[in-house]
């Protein structure tokens, strides 16, 4: 007993003492280039960030595998910031200043992405964002690989009123209660009405974080749609509360056939712990499904379900967003010669990469990228079958014309240098 | 656990200050004004964040420990001083914000709002700030506290009706319409008072600030619990109702150290909002309340510099084992705080002085054990 | 490019076709891999008002994805099992295609919708009374004026009366639609949807609610004004139906807490991951029967409720024997130490399963809904509020006429004197929180229906769990039970009014209150062991 008391408290003594002289990860070999990956490993976000951590482990190991950057191998170096806000600063700060990262890749939640914001800024970092978010923002030092409202939310209502999807009269603007939902369903809002939807024909509702009991809702959903008109809901529901949201349409009977719901936020993976059977027709709207057949798709698919070691494992958008910013990345590294965040910074507008579904994707300098769009209805097996694709690539905006305050707004790193540029006062607004 | 003692500083607690005193100096001189920079800015702010969350586990102890008050709903305390500091962050910012209103902070223009809500002014005058830090948090305890301490509600009862306070104010913040910035709450601070926070001198100066702060809350809580007041509350912990009986008004004191204990909460916040650059409703979530308790429970309740140091290793074995475990931190994490409450009953303080005590008096004095 | 000229030269002939009148089966069939969803669209409704007999099988192969295009072009119906092909108009063998000679036809909503009316049109007639009623219902949902002949057909033939009140509606509905009947039979018509007075009837009526004859126009706006008066009472029915749901919920999460807090007192903050683990029995019994049992999938609940009762209960008891049994007398440290197993046993789950969501299936018995009047009850909320009476039912039992649970009682009120009795009180303690382990395990299974079965479960509902507790009245189960219903109730009502989040925070205000009022629950435990 004594021993175990002294050994332990020998253990929290080294435990208090080790931030005091720097930690320092003991394996870190000279020579090589640190990538951070700061993805939620456990917590609320751990669904959905777990995915994106091992899909740039295996990127990473890929790229060694061919040899590295600028001749050094790449090594990764993962933290977890444990869906916990101050935390994501934390572990960026640490990354970036202790670790020495040359770019980080990470974040999902909008939250988690203004809360490291203010650090990349200060030790002047890269940060690549992979997932769909609500725009109204452009930083120097963040590279947006996932879809703006325009890459995503606007072409999946001008399809859902086209002849092909329904010609949708009446719109429930069903969200969880926070940013992307409310900033995106404000942009469909005003976009709507510019459409000539009155607004006795639109209902916006929002519900918290998680929720699960999703009885009144769908049945308030259900008695908008009987008033004759065709009615579809576009889903901005978060992660968590979309099992239950689904599983409750299926048993309340809501066809995709009679009442559609397009969602933005659910894809393959959010799907795999569903029975989709009873939602099939349902709606889907990203820049990537894993069904889309390319060559490029087929060869990423084998390699993560080889690198998972899972033959079953799916592949979804933010995937492929981290896999376009990757080679972006990359690219841009090796074209300026160097990792150094300014150098990199400025090389990156311009520079192309594939993406998967055929196309080459284009970094914008308003640090964006140019991405296709594309509808699928979900499939009894889990997937979603492409029912719409937009002709070209998207190029992504951060600033929603549709919205008062951003409609003069717009973001340029390489001729103006500002990433919020009053086009009418020509100022670059804010002081940063 | 908690024997009030004469003495205002104790050995315990002077050596807590002396090591605190140790501290302030080291860290400046190490980062601002060394060659090779020992102590990294990454370091100083970390440091500063553990002496808030110290300072919170203080405020909490004072209530837990001395008055028997097992409060879930601490971190509501602490969010609403940290709300109250960045709003006054945000009014700060002005017009360098993204829209460059020079009123509106970026989230209310981002969701439509054309004028300031009224209980935003004032936020931009700093020493306002500062009392609406003590007294929003303060107000909310003694009104919560009236309450619940009139109606004699105790135990487990105030402690879960505690968190449902802090539950509700949780959902409460989530939403935009409040105007606090629903989820993604207020970040993007840019200064305060006029020194640029990006700047590591600003980083020092916050930290020696928490610093200070936690030492006065340190002072200030053992001055109450060595206090004839403090006599009282450890009577009200351990019998209640027969202080009661004994014509106390006990729901007064506990009112009068709730309060307190709030305002303390409160300060901790303010303290920390600028040092991680955000405050966002999750600071309200029922699970970062129950960490403090765990924080208080694992250094040793009733001793307050005991709940201090739980705070800070705690605080620190999440920074170290999310980085180099960020796969099995939790199971880390977890098996320590199940060891700590079977192997050392009295906290981490409590095994350490009875460590000490045994090193002191070698063979025969073996019962100090507790 | 050959594929392109063999679409235009289809389309061609189809247009041709439709022009001469009515379009030749072959040639519809042929029509339906060319062009674009509308189109596809068109030639099904043409293909269900042709009322030829071969159709339905088409239709329904294409529905089932199994209508393929051959690499000759030729439209086949594949077998799924076998692989082999037939053609579609004729039937002819056209041997085993290799699958990916074969081209899908997609479908897409708007295509499904087609499919489901066309289908409808060709059941109207079938022997099956539920299939014809179905059919029925389908042509409801999507009147259509060119639907009434058929409509008309089928009603002369119709000799079930269910089936023959849908028909009629459906009539009336398409009668409605098309405008151009007499007065009397659009009024007549209004009558009976009226009459029907559901979801289905008021989206019938809303769009010719400004008909071109006024008196039509009058009537369908106080028929519509009827309808919803009508609904607005069964709404307060709904609304306390989805609040003994929500409250049933509430009762399976917080019932195994009141025995491990209520009666024990100790603060186990382990429960939701107790939950948890019940549900992730549910899934792995799902998982082995889908491999080697596929036909128990109806009996995968029965069987994995008893699993993870024993599942959650085991690893309670080894909570129980392993950290809680030193920390009696430190109750409020108990808190501390089982959070620290919450912690491990959440990173386990993650660890050996994956931090996504895992697929629990609903058995058949447990999908869909009925109705009750105009109120819509789903299957599995039912059998949930089922299982939780059954549940608390059962404990009680367990609890007032069992040995074991008098000494469960006898421990909890005076320890050292059931000691003196004879009872061994480290066995009852180990038992007693096993109980409420495993029936946090039984809660899991429940919950696996409605919700993400994900290592976050049971984080979702332990604050909750804790609310009903204390509401009800720690140490009572009846307590729980009431604590349960009543907030759920409540929140269902405050819900439609207030919405989702301020409903709860409502709720929550609402709880803090009324702890005021009555400082020890609802169902408060009287006495001097109170003070302690």
């Amino acid at each position: 007993m004594k021993v175990t008391r002294r050994t332990l408290l020998g253990g929290i003594a080294a435990t208090a003492a080790a931030p005091m002289v720097a930690p320092r990860r003991l394996w870190a070999a000279e020579d090589t280039i640190k990538v951070g990956i700061l993805h939620s490993l456990s917590g609320t976000m751990a669904i959905s960030e777990t995915t994106l951590k091992d899909v740039m482990l295996m990127l990473i190991a890929e790229q060694n595998a061919k040899g590295g950057v600028l001749g050094k191998k790449l090594e990764p170096v993962v933290v977890d910031p444990a869906s916990n806000w101050p935390l994501f600063a934390e572990k960026a700060r640490e990354l970036i200043s202790q670790d020495k990262c040359v770019a980080v890749f990470g974040c999902w939640t909008s939250v988690s992405r203004k809360s490291v914001l203010p650090v990349f800024k200060e030790l002047n970092n890269i940060l690549f964002y992979p997932v769909q978010y609500e725009g109204q923002e452009s930083e120097r030092n963040v590279f947006y690989t996932g879809a703006a409202p325009n890459q995503q939310a606007i072409p999946a209502v001008d399809y859902l009123m086209s002849a092909d999807g329904g010609s949708v009269k009446r719109w429930v603007l069903e969200g969880t209660d926070y940013v992307y939902p409310r900033t995106t369903n404000k942009i469909l809002e005003a976009y709507l009405k510019s459409k000539g939807v009155a607004a006795e024909d639109i209902m916006i509702n929002y519900t918290p974080f998680g929720f699960s009991d999703w009885q009144t809702e769908v049945s308030k959903i259900k008695a908008f749609g009987a008033a004759g008109k065709k009615t579809a809901v576009v889903s901005t529901i978060n992660g968590d509360a979309n099992v239950p949201f689904y599983k409750e349409l299926g048993n309340q009977g809501i066809k995709a056939e009679d009442i559609p719901v397009c969602a933005f936020s659910v894809g393959e993976e959010e799907l795999a712990g569903l029975d989709t059977k009873p939602l099939v027709g349902h709606l889907a709207a990203w820049n990537y499904f894993e069904s889309i057949d390319t060559p490029e798709n087929k060869a990423f698919i084998a390699a993560w379900q080889k690198f998972t070691n899972n033959p079953k494992r799916v592949t979804n958008d933010p995937m492929e967003a981290h896999y376009i910013g990757f080679n972006m990345w990359v690219k841009a590294v090796e074209k300026a010669g160097t990792t150094d965040a300014d150098k990199v910074i400025d090389t990156l507008p311009g520079i192309e990469a594939p993406n998967l579904t055929g196309g080459m994707s284009k970094m914008l300098p308003n640090h964006h990228i140019t991405k296709p769009v594309y509808i699928g209805e979900i499939q009894e097996d889990g997937q979603f079958d492409v029912v719409w694709k937009t002709p070209d690539l998207v190029p992504g905006e951060p600033w929603s014309p549709y919205l008062p305050e951003s409609k003069d707004l717009v973001s340029d790193w390489v001729g103006l240098k500002c990433g919020n540029y009053d086009k009418v006062k020509k100022v670059c607004l804010g002081g940063a | 656990m908690g024997r009030p003692e004469k003495r205002l500083i104790d050995r315990r607690l002077g050596i807590f200050l002396a090591g605190l005193f140790l501290l302030t100096v080291a860290v400046p001189v190490g980062n601002l004004w060394m060659a090779g920079q020992p102590v990294p800015t990454y370091l100083v702010a970390l440091i500063g964040k553990y002496l808030c969350y110290a300072l919170l586990a203080v405020a909490l102890d004072l209530v837990w420990g001395y008055c028997g008050i097992l409060s879930l709903g601490h971190g509501a305390f602490f969010a609403l001083g940290g709300y109250a500091m960045g709003m006054y962050l945000m009014r700060e910012i002005g017009a360098r914000g993204v829209y460059a209103n020079p009123v509106l902070p970026d989230f209310m223009v981002f969701i439509g709002w054309k004028e300031l809500p009224w209980y935003w002014y004032g936020f931009d005058l700093f020493p306002f700030a500062l009392l609406m830090v003590l007294l929003v948090p303060g107000v909310l305890a003694f009104v919560f506290g009236w309450f619940a301490f009139r109606s004699r509600v105790t135990g487990v009862y105030l402690s879960i009706i505690t968190q449902a306070m802090t539950y509700a104010l949780l959902l409460a913040f989530f939403r935009n319409d409040m105007g606090f910035g629903g989820n993604n709450g207020l970040t993007d601070f840019k200064d305060i008072l006029g020194f640029d926070l990006a700047r590591p001198a600003t980083k020092v100066g916050l930290m020696m600030l928490s610093a200070v702060a936690l030492a006065g809350g340190l002072i200030l809580a053992r001055w109450v619990t060595t206090s004839r007041l403090g006599k009282v509350l450890v009577c009200v912990r351990d019998a209640e109702s027969r202080t009661r009986f004994l014509g106390y008004r006990v729901e007064h004191y506990k009112l009068f150290i709730f309060t307190l204990s709030a305002m303390m909460a409160g300060v901790a916040g303010a303290l920390y909002v600028p040092q991680v650059g955000i405050i966002n409703p999750s600071e309200f979530s029922p699970a970062n309340s129950i960490e403090i308790v765990i924080w208080v429970a694992l250094g040793g309740r009733g001793t307050l510099v005991g709940a201090a140091l739980g705070a800070i290793l705690v605080a620190a074995a999440k920074t170290i084992l999310t980085g180099a475990l960020p796969e099995a931190w939790l199971y880390a994490l977890g098996a320590l705080f199940i060891l700590v409450t079977i192997a050392l009953p009295t906290g981490v303080l409590g095994a350490l002085e009875g460590g000490i005590a045994r090193l002191k008096r070698p063979a025969p004095a073996q019962e100090v054990e507790a | 490019m050959k594929a392109f000229l063999r679409m235009v030269l289809v389309l061609l002939a189809l247009a041709e076709a439709t022009a001469a009148g009515a379009a030749d089966f072959a040639t519809l069939v042929a029509a339906l891999p060319a062009g674009g969803y509308a189109d596809r669209a068109k030639v099904v409704r043409e293909l269900g008002l042709s009322g030829d007999g071969r159709a339905l099988k088409v239709l329904t192969a294409l529905a089932g994805d199994d209508l393929k295009v051959m690499a000759d072009g030729a439209v086949v119906i594949v077998y799924e099992k076998t692989g082999a092909a037939v053609g579609a108009v004729d039937g002819t063998d056209k041997g085993t295609p290799a699958a990916d000679s074969l081209q899908r036809i997609k479908l897409n909503n708007a295509v499904r919708r087609a499919l489901r009316t066309a289908t409808g049109m060709l059941t109207l007639r079938d022997p099956d009374p539920a299939k014809r009623l179905s059919a029925a219902r389908d042509a409801l949902r999507a009147a259509d004026p060119e639907q009434i002949e058929a409509l008309d057909a089928a009603l002369a033939a119709e000799t079930d009366p269910a089936v023959k009140t849908v028909l009629a509606e459906a009539k009336a509905a398409a009668v409605l639609k098309s405008g151009e009947a007499s007065e009397a039979d659009q009024l007549a018509a209004v009558t009976l949807l009226a009459q029907r007075g559901d979801e289905a009837a008021q989206a019938a009526l809303a769009p010719v609610v400004n008909a071109k004859d006024p008196a039509v126009a009058a009537a369908v706006k106080k028929a519509l004004a009827d309808i919803a008066e009508a609904r607005k009472l069964w709404g307060l029915a709904q609304n306390v139906w989805y609040g003994l749901s929500l409250g049933s919920v509430l009762l399976l999460a917080a019932v195994g807490l009141a025995i491990t807090f209520g009666v024990m007192g100790v603060i186990n903050m382990a429960h939701g991951e107790l939950v948890m683990l019940g549900a992730y029995t549910t899934f792995v019994v799902q998982q082995v029967i889908r491999a080697d049992a596929p036909g128990l999938f109806g009996w995968s609940l029965a069987i994995a409720a008893p699993l993870a009762f024993l599942v959650a209960g085991g690893v309670g008891v080894a909570i129980e024997r392993g950290i809680v049994r030193h920390l009696y007398g430190r109750p409020l440290e108990t808190l501390l130490a089982t959070w620290g197993v919450s912690l491990m046993l959440q990173q386990a789950v993650r660890s050996i399963f994956g931090p996504d969501n895992r697929d629990v299936g609903n058995p058949s018995w447990m999908s869909g809904a009925f109705h009750l009047g105009q109120m819509q009850v789903t299957w599995n909320r039912l059998w949930i509020l089922v299982f939780a009476f059954a549940v608390f039912t059962v404990l009680l039992i367990v609890l007032k006429r069992t040995a074991i649970g008098l000494q469960m009682r006898a421990v909890t009120q005076n320890r050292a004197m059931a000691a003196n009795m004879g009872i061994r009180t480290g066995r009852v303690d180990a038992l007693t929180f096993g109980l409420g382990s495993g029936i946090a395990g039984l809660a899991g299974v429940a919950l696996s229906q409605i919700d993400n079965v994900s290592p976050n479960l049971g984080q979702g509902y332990i604050v909750d769990s804790f609310m009903v507790v204390v509401f009800g009245g720690a140490g009572n189960i009846w307590g729980t039970l009431a604590g349960a219903f009543t907030l759920g109730i409540a929140n269902k009502f405050l819900e439609p009014f207030a919405g989702a989040v301020l409903g709860k925070i409502l709720i929550l205000v609402g709880i803090i209150l009324f702890i005021q009022k009555r400082p020890r629950g609802l169902f408060a435990v009287k006495g001097r062991a109170v003070e302690a």
